[in-house]
């Protein structure tokens, strides 16, 4: 295991230590005893992700919104320059968020700070980072800039929350340096459906490759187009490597806790929050649902009186160039 | 998973409001205890001791308040049940705590003032060995996540470790008083489960 400096063309936020960058098959192995702290290692990015579990991270586009989120117990923010439904409607190029609006957001809460990077822009991702943003969430809700590669994860010092649709997706991303996962999803919907063929596919994978053999792991990873040293993990484990939380078309309380029972480890909400109508109460609703998500009292005593929830969209009637899923493979 | 524990060992509630609540349940269990989830007054009636986990403090304290847990969480410590915090946790055992929200509340229980976020951000998140004479053997690997460290101790507060280097050396990270154990740092995510074993030991004192 060699540690490196921070590479070329990495401007991060003018730190203490040294960064450590690493191949994904070292990931998991522990660093050699050294008492010089070290930044940016798989461990500290991953267990960044591991503190988040059980919470709901709320997807915000200003910093009254952002303390909205905060006050209603959300683990963390997530910037974007508008929620998925206004990207839907508006159409446009989406972009990472103006930074003097990502700094706003920073400045007023004390909460985790996540923002979007648009697929494969490497250069949003360095400036999200020399801002200070703790997570980089390489999404496909923004317009792809890149439509081959996604950025080179390992390269930074910030970790990086990426989408999946199925296994091998997720483990492509893990590959790349991704230091958490979520469900794709269809954002900006309202409708969960996506999400819960996501998360149904992904630990289905996870299921089925647990009870193959060593021998059938080379050719399973061919066809996950997967690295195979994660697919073996994988078997060894009957678990992703990194945390995976679920996103994509969530709107109300019960959809968080459908998405916990099904397995996630937490919780994404986009537009379903601030474009609801009354978005202080859905936020801390969807908040108690995702903590008490296997009792259906609790459910449905804050499931009351919530308002209008946001509309929502049928995914059939979605044209295929409309659905954000596709986008990355 | 290792081997089921005796009957008789010690139950260790680990506070599952939000955060690495499985991490911790892996190394209790292998420290041979038998471990629960507390997420209600009745759950924590049931323990011997509590173990509060890493996590976003904020959230674990408001959820604690909404759910009517904290009152029953400091009844708990003052009747003597041993806890144990990392990181958020060590947030939660402060008793005065700066850089938090307005309205945060925590447990309290180790006359310390605890800084939140004290390190600064992600990307000033790191892991650096440290000493800790209290433990047998080598240094400690800690991993520190947007952690908290002490600014300051009151009398009858034990310092277990300090960082060693860096421009954070010497902060306090890694401290005791009385049956509250609490470190800055996550030992749940190395493998080295000598501060369970410590805080087990505690336990069964206490017991």
């Amino acid at each position: 295991m060699e540690a490196l400096q921070v590479p070329r063309g990495n401007p991060g936020p003018a730190s203490f230590y040294t960064a450590r960058v690493r191949s994904p098959v070292s990931a998991n192995v522990s660093s050699n005893a050294d008492s010089t702290p070290q930044i940016g290692t798989s461990r500290v990015k991953r267990g960044m992700a591991e503190m988040l579990k059980g919470g709901v991270i709320m997807d915000v586009v200003n910093s009254e919104q952002a303390k909205i989120a905060e006050d209603a117990g959300a683990v963390a923010v997530m910037a974007l320059e508008r929620v998925p439904a206004d990207i839907r409607k508006d159409g446009g190029v989406a972009r990472m968020s103006d930074p003097d609006i990502i700094d706003g957001i920073i400045e007023a809460v004390s909460i985790p700070v996540m923002a979007k990077a648009r697929i494969g822009h490497f250069v949003e991702a360095q400036v999200l980072q020399s801002l200070g943003v703790d997570y980089v969430h390489e999404s496909e809700v923004l317009t792809p800039a890149d439509e081959k590669l996604h950025i080179d994860k390992w390269q930074f010092t910030v970790p990086f929350v990426c989408g999946s649709t199925n296994l091998g997706e997720a483990l492509r991303r893990i590959g790349e340096g991704a230091a958490m996962i979520r469900s794709k999803g269809e954002a900006g919907t309202g409708n969960v459906v996506e999400a819960t063929r996501h998360m149904r596919q992904m630990l289905g994978d996870i299921r089925r490759i647990q009870g193959l053999g060593d021998e059938e792991l080379f050719n399973t990873a061919k066809e996950l187009g997967a690295p195979y040293e994660l697919v073996r993990e994988v078997h060894d484990t009957g678990k992703l490597p990194v945390v995976i939380f679920t996103a994509g078309g969530l709107a109300t309380p019960a959809d968080a806790a459908m998405m916990m029972q099904l397995g996630a480890e937490g919780v994404f909400v986009g537009s379903g929050i601030f474009k609801s109508g009354d978005p202080a109460k859905r936020a801390n609703a969807i908040v108690q649902a995702t903590l008490h998500y296997d009792n259906p009292d609790v459910i449905a005593k804050v499931s009351r009186g919530l308002g209008e929830a946001m509309v929502g969209i049928n995914i059939d009637t979605l044209p295929e160039s409309e659905r954000y899923a596709g986008r990355g493979r | 998973m290792t081997a089921a524990a005796a009957a008789d060992a010690p139950l260790i509630g680990v506070l599952a409001l939000q955060g690495d609540v499985r991490e911790h349940e892996h190394v209790l269990q292998s420290c041979g205890v038998r471990t629960s989830r507390v997420r209600t007054p009745d759950q924590l009636a049931a323990v011997d001791a509590l173990v509060i986990p890493g996590g976003e403090s904020t959230t674990m304290s408001k959820l604690a308040v909404d759910f009517g847990l904290i009152d029953p969480l400091r009844d708990a410590q003052e009747s003597g049940m041993p806890m144990y915090g990392s990181c958020a946790g060590m947030i939660m055992l402060a008793d005065r705590l700066e850089g938090g929200r307005p309205d945060q509340q925590t447990i309290g229980g180790i006359d310390m003032l605890v800084r939140r976020n004290a390190f600064g951000r992600q990307v000033d998140s790191f892991e650096a060995d440290l000493a800790m004479p209290a433990l047998d053997g080598p240094p400690v690997h800690a991993v520190f996540i947007r952690a908290p460290w002490v600014e300051s101790v009151g009398d009858g507060v034990e310092v277990l470790g300090h960082v060693e280097s860096g421009p954070a050396a010497g902060r306090i990270v890694a401290v005791r008083h009385g049956r509250v154990l609490a470190t800055s740092f996550h030992p749940e995510l190395t493998g080295d489960h000598r501060i369970h074993e410590y805080f087990v030991a505690m336990v069964r004192d206490a017991g």
